[in-house]
């Protein structure tokens, strides 16, 4: 094609653009091929909103929500995601979803009100891109975050600093699994919930929702059929492993960059979990002063074990996660002590293992 | 039948040739990462913390038998001695592999390829997460004081593998650092 002929078609698709409304960036990324797309400057121009004036959503934009939300200092949180039109989401290992080339999602953060919206795009390099827009104290418009974050960009409801976050830190917990995207799964959008977070409302859909409108495809047909869920042998131990899923297993699993350390938290819809097993009574590498032998859980005793004492930290030596929370999650950590105190409790570990061996 | 010997024999050679010239370059390489990693660690002073001092007869010297292997895990250290308000905020151990001040206590890590205690296991990736993040191992607790992790994350990719390729050359030395201490604990 001539120079002449690029730009006529340029033009056209510019005008075109217009007209739909549809911002101008992403038709060019996605006719582009294997370019990689590059983020905004204004959240407006993301697409998120059909009216950037009332900040409406675009009808093409669906909202959902985790059952097992990451833990962001008690911030209010609304997600949404778009796909490229007549594209779908090819779920056939349950564990790790592939996206098609175009897939947007947003995450908005919100204490007194709303301060920042993450926001993911996938290229046509197969590379997310990761970026974040600062709201402006009047709620009118969110431009796009400094690459290096901005830390105490503002203070959450409980008064700690609240830090955006830079580039590298989104990729230090979404890089750590395969797809990327952390809350956007079979077992995070199945009807079958232990939600800790409040809010649940009918425009967020569920992983039903979202197949029946042909989002999403080759689901197995045991969840397709059965809602996905943790097993357990309570609904207590259910939360916890949700919990630990949700806020732990993007860096402590046995797939990422962080395997080596054996500490698996994920729960995995094809294997199950391995969080008992390499966790209790097993080794810490992080070893607490005053112990001579420090473990991640010690049944029955959860101020001996280290995941417990990491959890409930904020000192920045000690705290889990390392990074995106200044305030302790003291439901879950009461959640995750009694988990330990009495569901790990070596009398009930000790039926547990007896029970397994009859039936082996 | 002769002929067909003769080419079979020429074959093997001219494989054997391509073969041995082959891992020459892969050898050579290396060497090159190697060399070239030692320079720039020398060059960046990593030795100057991750190589304990010991005072000889010309004052303080690296100790080469214990090279980049950190703080020794058997030097029991007092408490840090309490500063009073003012500029003078930091203290170092003679060694200079245990720094005090505002942040806690930090112990300089053992950067021998020592599975156990050392980077041995460490990939190139998370050798290189770390020094881009100032987290441990990309995602963990940020590295503290005194360690300049800004200037190492402005090497290129190019040169954070030749600095990880060497420091994997090195003999590795077994010596388990202290965790790093908060301010309360000091």
């Amino acid at each position: 094609m001539r120079p002449f002929e690029w730009t006529r078609l340029a033009a056209a698709l510019l005008v075109l653009c217009g007209t739909l409304g549809v911002p101008a960036w992403i038709v060019l990324a996605a006719g582009s091929g294997s370019a990689g797309a590059q983020a905004p400057r204004e959240l407006r121009e993301t697409g998120l909103y059909a009216d950037p004036s009332t900040q409406r959503i675009a009808s093409d934009v669906l909202a959902f929500r985790p059952q097992y939300p990451l833990w962001t200092d008690g911030a209010r949180k609304r997600r949404w995601i778009r796909l490229p039109a007549g594209s779908s989401i090819d779920a056939s290992d349950p564990d790790a979803w592939r996206f098609p080339v175009g897939t947007q999602l947003w995450k908005e953060f919100a204490y007194e009100r709303r301060v920042e919206t993450r926001y993911m795009q996938l290229g046509g390099d197969g590379r997310w891109v990761y970026a974040t827009y600062v709201w402006s104290p009047d709620g009118r418009s969110a431009s796009l975050a400094p690459q290096r974050g901005l830390r105490g960009a503002c203070q959450s409801t409980s008064g700690a600093p609240h830090d955006i976050p830079s580039e590298l830190d989104c990729r230090a917990c979404h890089q750590g699994t395969p797809s990327e995207v952390l809350g956007f799964s079979a077992l995070q959008l199945s009807s079958a919930r232990t939600s800790r977070e409040p809010g649940d409302n009918a425009a967020e859909l569920q992983l039903d929702d979202f197949v029946a409108r042909g989002w999403i495809r080759d689901l197995p047909r045991e969840f397709r059929e059965r809602a996905p869920q943790i097993a357990a042998r309570s609904e207590r131990e259910r939360a916890v492993l949700g919990y630990l899923h949700g806020n732990c297993a993007s860096c402590h699993n046995a797939r990422g960059p962080l395997a080596e350390l054996g500490l698996d938290l994920e729960f995995s819809l094809a294997r199950g979990s391995s969080a008992v097993r390499t966790s209790v009574g097993v080794e810490s590498r992080f070893q607490l002063a005053e112990l001579e032998r420090s473990e991640r859980i010690v049944p029955g005793a959860p101020h001996a074990s280290v995941l417990f004492r990491r959890i409930s930290s904020r000192d920045p030596l000690l705290q889990m996660p390392a990074l995106g929370t200044h305030v302790v999650d003291t439901a879950a950590v009461e959640l995750v002590s009694q988990w330990i105190e009495q569901d790990l409790a070596p009398a009930r570990l000790a039926d547990t293992h007896s029970s397994h061996q009859r039936q082996r | 039948m002769l002929l067909k010997s003769l080419l079979l024999v020429a074959a093997a050679g001219i494989g054997l040739v391509l073969v041995t010239t082959a891992m020459s370059d892969t050898d050579r390489d290396h060497a090159r990462s190697v060399e070239r990693g030692r320079y720039l660690v020398t060059a960046m002073g990593c030795n100057d913390c991750h190589t304990p001092l010991k005072l000889g007869p010309n004052g303080p010297e690296p100790d080469m038998t214990r090279m980049l292997s950190g703080h020794p895990a058997e030097m029991a250290l007092p408490p840090a001695p309490g500063l009073p308000e003012g500029p003078w905020n930091t203290v170092a151990a003679g060694t200079l592999t245990a720094w005090n001040g505002p942040w806690g206590t930090s112990f300089t890590a053992n950067l021998t390829p020592d599975p156990e205690t050392g980077i041995g296991r460490w990939k190139e990736a998370d050798f290189a997460a770390t020094v881009r993040t100032g987290r441990h191992l990309g995602r963990g607790r940020n590295l503290l004081p005194p360690m300049p992790y800004q200037n190492v994350a402005a090497l290129t990719d190019a040169d954070l593998h030749d600095v990880f390729t060497y420091l994997q050359s090195i003999p590795a030395i077994a010596n388990r650092v202290p965790q790093p201490l908060p301010p309360a604990r000091q």
